[in-house]
């Protein structure tokens, strides 16, 4: 979820100098702290450990790299719980409504998707429904099914596949563009009709926020550190029988 | 003045796309014909580099470039109503917008819809040619335009959510019928891959550029 957070305000002068990583010593062949290199320019630096609230930033290219969070897993299941609801809202009542001459007409966001598909504009429908209803769903289905679980101190199967494809879920979403683009097609529609905003598009508006906060408060070292302490539990009760390596390679 | 940074593929470590773990390979796997390696951690393949990062970003941007012309030539919108029908492209909905007043909205899909796309073909464009010369070009400006591309991208897709209301609102058979025209699948299309485009550049390449000219 790097690509999440790359908007951080870490480049700010303070937060640099108080969350700085530093570049591992030559000869030392065996680092008191874990390594972490820079996604973007693949600088490798030694993790520092954070003051609360902090975001550590690469020393060159200065893209955030990890932040100071103790409770980033359950304030991301609060908020994924929170954005089901509203995402079933959002879809079942509609967005807004028109009305022209005594006629009315409203949509929902499926019947959006359904318009586009009656005239044959399955591509277009499709990439509509991908993006605003099939990537959010994903997105907050595969975190219910990895936190739900580790909040209970289990170890869901087929984690890592599921971490692999919740990032690629969030990018593919664009549920803040789309309702950026209800406004203005209000906005298109207001010089020629009446036009009644639908409670569907507060709880759009809702969702975007829940969204966001889903992806900012996830963070990847603390979901890792997680899973591996549930592993090591569940072992210790199995009586340490079985051995997983969870190490890293280094 | 040579800072003394050592990038993890130099010192033989790959680090996770997924969870960003610093591992290093086994040997069977550092060959140039060898399999993948995973991340120890989460299973993803993990690779020094992007696997060919360059090449796949130009294919993807050379494709958009295709369907630019057809999304910004085609209609995106055909309204037909009791005294007219009218064929909308991306420009004149832009300047219907302008000439009736709602300035602000024009402008924000303007930006959305026209400048965007354009901006980050080029800038994808400049990235790619620069990997390819090598070019040790303040990699600190070349990094944040890269940044910038990437998350600016997804907000072109305006248009498409644009039509996607009009269409499914407009449906009063005795006064206007809005329907999608063939440019909003070129349009989607050159949204889509741009973005696919930006996700496939490998932006650890900028630095390894100028990396090596330093040398």
């Amino acid at each position: 979820m790097l690509a999440a957070r790359r908007m951080d305000n870490c480049r700010t002068r303070s937060l640099q100098r108080d969350a700085q990583t530093s570049i591992p010593k030559r000869n030392n062949a065996m680092p008191e702290a874990p390594l972490i290199a820079c996604p973007e320019c693949d600088l490798l630096q030694v993790e520092t450990p954070l003051p609360p609230r902090r975001t550590a930033c690469c020393r060159r290219c200065g893209v955030a790299l990890y932040r100071s969070s103790s409770d980033s897993l359950d304030r991301a299941l609060a908020f994924a719980l929170a954005a089901v609801v509203l995402l079933v809202i959002a879809n079942s009542l509609p967005i807004a409504g028109l009305e022209v001459t005594g006629q009315h007409t409203e949509t929902t966001l499926w019947g959006a998707v359904q318009a586009l598909y009656d005239q044959d504009r399955v591509a277009v429908a499709g990439l509509v429904f991908a993006t605003t209803l099939f990537a959010p769903a994903v997105e907050l289905a595969l975190m219910l099914y990895m936190l739900v679980p580790l909040r209970l101190g289990r170890v869901p199967r087929h984690l890592s596949l599921a971490f692999r494809l919740a990032p690629l879920a969030h990018e593919w979403g664009l549920v803040d563009v789309f309702m950026l683009g209800v406004v203005v097609s209000l906005i298109k529609l207001g010089n020629l009709a009446t036009v009644v905003p639908g409670i569907a598009l507060w709880s759009f508006g809702v969702l975007i926020l829940l969204l966001t906060a889903v992806g900012a408060s996830f963070d990847a070292r603390e979901f890792w550190l997680r899973a591996a302490a549930n592993r090591a539990a569940l072992d210790r009760a199995a009586g340490g029988t079985r051995e997983r390596a969870l190490e890293p390679a280094t | 003045m040579k800072p003394a940074y050592v990038t993890a593929a130099a010192a033989g470590l790959l680090s996770c796309p997924a969870c960003a773990l610093v591992s290093r390979p086994p040997a069977a796997t550092t060959g140039i014909e060898s399999p993948t390696a995973r991340c120890p951690r989460c299973g993803a393949g993990v690779h020094a580099r992007k696997p060919d990062s360059i090449a796949r970003t130009w294919a993807f941007l050379l494709a958009a470039f295709v369907l630019y012309i057809p999304a910004n030539v085609l209609p995106i919108m055909d309204t037909s109503s009791l005294f007219d029908a009218q064929q909308d492209t991306i420009l004149s909905g832009v300047i219907y917008l302008w000439k009736s007043g709602s300035w602000g909205t024009a402008l924000i899909v303007f930006i959305a819809s026209v400048v965007t796309p354009l901006a980050k073909l080029l800038a994808l464009t400049a990235l790619l040619l620069s990997v390819h010369w090598k070019s040790a070009w303040r990699p600190h400006v070349r990094a944040q335009l890269y940044r910038a591309v990437s998350l600016v991208g997804r907000w072109s897709m305006l248009d498409i959510f644009v039509v996607t209301v009009l269409v499914a609102l407009v449906q009063l058979q005795s006064v206007a019928v809005i329907t999608a025209g063939p440019g909003a699948f070129a349009f989607g299309a050159v949204v889509v891959l741009t973005m696919l485009a930006a996700f496939s550049f490998d932006p650890r390449l900028i630095w390894d550029a100028a990396e090596a000219t330093d040398d």
